[in-house]
C-alpha cells in the first residue's frame, strides 16, 4: 500500500513541477506578483512529494519487501541493514530517485532562502528549477519505475552487488549527487538571468552559496569515490580516468572555473557572458555524466541501440538542456552589457588564465573520455583511451594552471604589479625548491617527477599561508610585525580569505599526496605461512590463512604481521577473499595499514591447492595526503560559505573596513 | 596599454592555450591509444611486433599452465583461431578457463602475446563487451546458451550510481 502511495505521490510531484514552471513564467509576462508566489509552494509541495515517495522506497528495502521488484533485484534478507538502506540508492531506478530527490531539495531551498534573491530572478529560477524536475521525474515513471510490483512475491532477492557494500558507496553516491545536482541551482540561475536579460552583481551574490555548497560536496563525492576504487578494488590505484570517474571529473574543472569567475564578475562587473556559459556547461556536463552512467553506453554502444529507451530518454533530455540552453544564450547572451577589458597582468587576469587552463583541462578529459564511444559508434572500431592519454595531456595544463594559484592571489585587482608580486612569492618559490631539492636528494635514482611534485605541493601550499600571513600584516602605513597584532588581524580576515586558504592549501596537500606515489613500491610472490614479501621498507609475513564467516559472506583470510626492513614489529593486517553465496561472487578485501599518513597496503591474490596465497603488498607513502588535501578543499568551500558577505542581498563594499587602498579585497 | 592591444592579449593567450590543449590531444591520439583486436583479427590481419593492443576472448580450456615466480601461460581464443599468451603477476579473482577475458600487452617472437594487464570482473556471467561483440560478429554467440557464454543484463541495466560495474573493467586490472 505505501508503496503504491509512493507512486502516486511521485506522480503528484510531477504534476506540481508543471505548475511550478507554467506559473511563474506566466506571472513574469504579466507581472503578477500574487502568482509569481506560487512558485514557493510548488517548490516546496514537489519536494514533499518526493521525500515521501523516497521514505516510501527506503521502507520497502528496510523491510525487504520482496513484492517490489526493486527490492528482489538488489537485496537480500541477510544483507546488513546499512546495505539495505544503501542498497535504496545501489540501483539505477532508485538512484534517479535520489536524484531528483536532491533536485526538488534544491528548488525547495531557492524558494524559501528568501531575501537573498530578488523575486524575478527567484521565480524565474524556479521555474526552470521546476522545468528540470519534471523531465527527470517523467524519466523516472516512464522508463525507470522503482514501485513496481511483483507477484508472486519471492522469498528470496537476488541481493546488492557484492562490491556496493561497503562504507565508503553507501555514502559517496549521495555526496556526488548534491555536487552534480547542485550544479542545476547555478544552471537555474543563468537561464533565469538569460531569460530576463539583466545579469550582475547580485546575480553573481546569490548564485556564490550555491555554486560552492555543489563544488564542496562535488570534491567530497569525488574524493570518497577514489578512496573507495583504492581500497575496495585491490590493487592500490586511486585514480583510473575511467569514463564513470571522468563523467564526475568533467563538472568539477567546469564548476571550480565558475567558481573563480563570479569572483571576477562579483568585484569587477566583467566576464558576465563568460560565467553564464560556465553555469550551463557546467550543468550540462553534469547531465553528460548522468548520461554516461545511466543510459548503458559505457558496457556497449550496442545494448544502447538495442534497448534505447533510457538512453534516448536522457539523450533527450541532454538535447534539450544543453540545445536549448545554448539557443538561449546565442540569442540573449548580447543582451547582456559587457563589463570592461582590465589588464592582463592583474587579480582578474590571472582568474581568467585559471578559467582558462581549467576550460582547457576539462576538454581534454571530455575528447578523452567521448571519442572511445564515438569511434565505435561511427565506424565499430573498438579503442581503449587510458591513463597514459590523460597524464600526457591533462598533467601539461595542470601543471601551469597550479603554478598561477599563488601568484594570481598575491597580485592587485585591476593592474597587479609581477615584480612585487614575485618579490612576495620569492620566500615560497625559494622553500619550494630547497623541499623539491631535499627530496630529490633523499630519493636520488628515483623517478624525477616526484620531487618536482613534491615542490609544487609545497609551494601552493606555502603560497596559500603566505596569503594570509601578508594580509594579517598588512600593507603600507599599516603594516606591522607585531605577531599579537599579525594574530588578531588574522583572526579578522573574511570567511572567504580563509575558505580560500585552505581550498588552495588542499590542492597543495592533493598535489603532494598524488607526488609521493613516485615512491609508491610494490611486492608480488606466492607463499606459504611463515614466509614473507617485501615492499619499500615494510615486509609481510604470512602467520596463517583461515576461514572466517560475515553476516552474508564467507571468507578465506590470510592473516599478516608487518614489520619493518630491520625487523620491528609494527602491526597486524587481514585481507581475505569474501565470496557472496547469493551473488556468487567473489571480492577481494584489502588489508591496510595506516603509518601517519602513509599506508602498507596487502591484498590477497589466489589461494592455491597447496595451501599458498598470492600476495601483494604495498607501501603507499603519503597516499592520505590525496584525500585528506580533497577534505579541506570541501572545508575551504564550507568555510567561504559562511562569509557575511553571502548573507546581505544588496552589494554592500564594507567602507568601515580599515583596509588601505592598496588591500586586496576579500574573494 | 590600449584597448586594443590588450584585447590582443587577451586573444593570444586564449589561442595559444587552446592550441597546447589541442596539440596535446592530437599527439596523446596518435601515441597511447590502444585498439581491441580479437584472436581471429590477429590470425588474418596480423599486427606488428611492439605494438600495443587489448587481446579479447575466452580462455581455452586445459591451456594454463602455471610457471615459476608467478608466471601464468595461457591461450585466447574466439573459437576460430587461438593466441598464446604469457603473463606474469597475479590473475584477477575470476579469471577462469572458459571464462572472458582481456589482455593488454604486444605481440612477441613467435606469435605470443606479452600482456602486463588482464581485465576480468568479479561477477560469475560477465562477458567483457568486446568479446561478447567480437562473438557476436562470428556468430558464435549464443544467448543464454551453455557455457555461461551470455552476457549479464545487470551489467547493462542495474548499474550503479557511479555504475562499478563499467567502472571496474579498467580498474580491475591486475598488474
Amino acid at each position: 500500500m505505501l508503496i503504491e502511495v509512493g507512486h502516486f505521490a511521485l506522480s503528484l510531484a510531477l504534476a506540481l513541477s508543471l505548475v511550478q514552471i507554467v506559473i511563474p513564467i506566466w506571472a513574469a509576462r504579466s507581472g503578477d506578483s500574487a502568482m509569481r508566489a506560487v512558485a514557493t509552494p510548488a517548490a516546496l509541495g514537489a519536494f514533499g512529494c518526493i521525500l515521501f515517495s523516497f521514505a516510501a522506497l527506503t521502507y520497502a528495502h528496510a523491510t525487504s519487501d520482496f513484492s517490489v521488484q526493486n527490492v528482489v533485484e538488489n537485496s537480500h534478507t541477510t544483507k546488513p541493514f546499512i546495505y539495505k538502506i544503501s542498497g535504496v540508492w545501489g540501483n539505477h531506478e532508485g538512484s534517479m530517485l535520489l536524484w531528483v530527490l536532491i533536485l526538488a531539495l534544491f528548488g525547495a531551498l531557492v524558494a524559501v532562502a528568501k531575501d537573498s534573491v530578488p523575486a524575478v530572478l527567484r521565480a524565474n529560477t524556479l521555474a526552470v528549477q521546476g522545468l528540470i524536475t519534471f523531465v527527470f521525474v517523467l524519466f523516472i515513471i516512464t522508463t525507470s519505475n522503482p514501485f513496481n510490483r511483483v507477484n508472486p512475491a519471492p522469498l528470496e532477492g537476488n541481493d546488492l552487488n557484492p562490491l556496493l557494500q561497503d562504507f565508503g558507496l553507501a555514502v559517496h553516491p549521495p555526496l556526488l549527487y548534491v555536487g552534480y545536482v547542485g550544479f542545476s541551482i547555478t544552471f537555474a540561475f543563468a537561464i533565469a538571468a538569460l531569460i530576463e536579460g539583466r545579469i550582475d552583481a547580485v546575480w553573481a551574490r546569490a548564485v556564490r552559496p550555491w555554486t560552492l555548497t555543489a563544488w564542496s560536496f562535488l570534491t567530497l563525492g569525488i574524493a570518497m569515490g577514489s578512496y573507495w576504487a583504492y581500497y575496495e578494488l585491490g590493487w592500490g590505484g586511486w585514480w583510473f580516468w575511467d569514463p564513470v570517474e571522468n563523467a564526475s571529473l568533467m563538472p568539477w574543472l567546469a564548476g571550480t572555473a565558475l567558481l573563480h569567475s563570479t569572483v571576477v564578475m562579483e568585484k569587477r562587473d566583467a566576464l558576465k557572458v563568460w560565467t553564464v556559459l560556465l553555469a550551463i556547461l557546467t550543468f550540462s556536463l553534469s547531465l553528460l555524466g548522468t548520461f554516461i552512467v545511466r543510459s548503458g553506453v559505457l558496457t556497449s554502444v550496442h545494448t544502447f541501440a538495442t534497448d534505447p529507451t533510457r538512453g534516448v530518454f536522457i539523450l533527450g533530455i541532454l538535447v534539450l538542456f544543453v540545445g536549448g540552453s545554448f539557443s538561449l544564450f546565442a540569442w540573449r547572451a548580447p543582451l547582456l552589457r559587457q563589463g570592461g577589458l582590465f589588464a592582463p597582468i592583474s587579480r582578474e587576469g590571472a582568474l581568467v588564465m585559471n578559467n582558462l587552463f581549467l576550460a582547457a583541462g576539462c576538454a581534454t578529459v571530455f575528447v578523452g573520455t567521448l571519442y572511445p564511444l564515438l569511434l565505435e559508434s561511427l565506424t565499430g572500431e573498438k579503442i581503449s583511451v587510458g591513463p597514459p592519454f590523460f597524464n600526457y595531456t591533462f598533467v601539461p595544463i595542470a601543471i601551469p594552471l597550479l603554478l598561477i594559484v599563488p601568484f594570481g592571489q598575491t597580485l592587485a585587482w585591476k593592474r597587479g604589479d609581477v615584480h612585487a608580486a614575485s618579490q612576495r612569492l620569492f620566500a615560497a618559490l625559494g622553500f619550494a625548491l630547497v623541499i623539491g631539492l631535499i627530496a630529490m636528494a633523499m630519493t636520488w635514482g628515483g623517478p624525477a617527477m616526484a620531487p618536482i611534485g613534491i615542490g609544487l605541493g609545497a609551494y601552493l601550499l606555502i603560497g596559500a599561508g603566505l596569503e594570509i600571513v601578508s594580509r594579517a600584516r598588512g600593507y603600507g602605513n599599516s603594516r606591522s610585525s607585531k605577531p599579537a597584532v599579525i594574530l588578531r588581524r588574522a583572526a579578522g580576515l573574511p570567511r572567504s580569505a580563509w575558505g580560500t586558504a585552505f581550498a588552495h592549501a588542499g590542492v597543495g596537500i592533493v598535489v603532494l599526496g598524488i607526488a609521493a606515489q613516485g615512491w609508491a613500491t610494490e611486492g608480488l610472490a606466492v607463499i606459504k605461512p611463515g614466509q614473507s614479501v617485501a615492499s619499500g621498507p615494510y615486509s609481510a609475513t604470512l602467520d596463517r590463512v583461515g576461514p572466517r564467516s560475515g553476516e552474508n559472506y564467507e571468507e578465506t583470510t590470510g592473516f599478516l604481521t608487518i614489520r619493518t626492513t630491520g625487523g620491528d614489529y609494527v602491526g597486524t593486517v587481514e585481507t581475505g577473499k569474501r565470496f557472496y553465496p547469493s551473488r556468487r561472487m567473489t571480492v577481494t578485501e584489502s588489508g591496510l595499514m595506516t603509518i601517519g599518513v602513509s599506508q602498507v597496503y596487502a591484498s590477497i591474490g589466489e589461494v592455491m591447492p597447496d595451501g599458498s596465497i598470492g600476495l601483494r603488498l604495498y607501501y603507499k607513502p603519503l597516499v592520505l595526503l590525496i584525500w585528506l588535501g580533497a577534505v579541506l578543499m570541501a572545508l575551504g568551500g564550507a568555510v567561504s560559505i559562511t562569509d557575511r558577505r553571502m548573507r546581505v542581498g544588496a552589494p554592500a563594499r564594507a567602507k568601515s573596513k580599515p583596509l588601505p587602498p592598496s588591500a586586496v579585497p576579500a574573494e | 596599454m590600449t584597448r586594443k592591444s590588450r584585447r590582443l592579449i587577451m586573444i593570444a593567450v586564449c589561442g595559444g592555450v587552446l592550441a597546447l590543449a589541442v596539440g596535446l590531444i592530437l599527439s596523446a591520439m596518435s601515441g597511447s591509444i590502444v585498439f581491441f583486436r580479437s584472436p581471429s583479427e590477429v590470425a588474418q590481419q596480423g599486427v606488428a611486433a611492439g605494438t600495443r593492443f587489448r587481446l579479447g576472448g575466452l580462455v581455452q580450456d586445459g591451456s594454463l599452465k602455471r610457471g615459476p615466480d608467478q608466471t601464468v601461460d595461457f591461450a585466447v581464443t574466439d573459437t576460430n583461431a587461438t593466441v598464446a599468451v604469457q603473463y606474469r603477476g597475479l590473475l584477477p579473482d575470476l579469471f577462469r578457463e572458459g571464462q572472458g577475458v582481456v589482455a593488454e600487452g604486444t605481440l612477441g617472437p613467435g606469435g605470443i602475446f606479452k600482456a602486463d594487464t588482464v581485465l576480468a570482473k568479479h561477477d560469475e556471467s560477465y562477458m567483457p563487451r568486446e568479446v561478447a561483440d567480437a562473438l557476436k560478429a562470428q556468430g558464435r554467440w549464443q544467448e543464454g546458451g551453455k557455457g555461461g557464454v551470455k552476457p549479464n543484463p545487470k551489467t547493462v541495466s542495474a548499474g550503479t550510481p557511479v555504475s562499478p560495474d563499467a567502472a571496474t573493467l579498467g580498474p580491475r586490472s591486475e598488474r
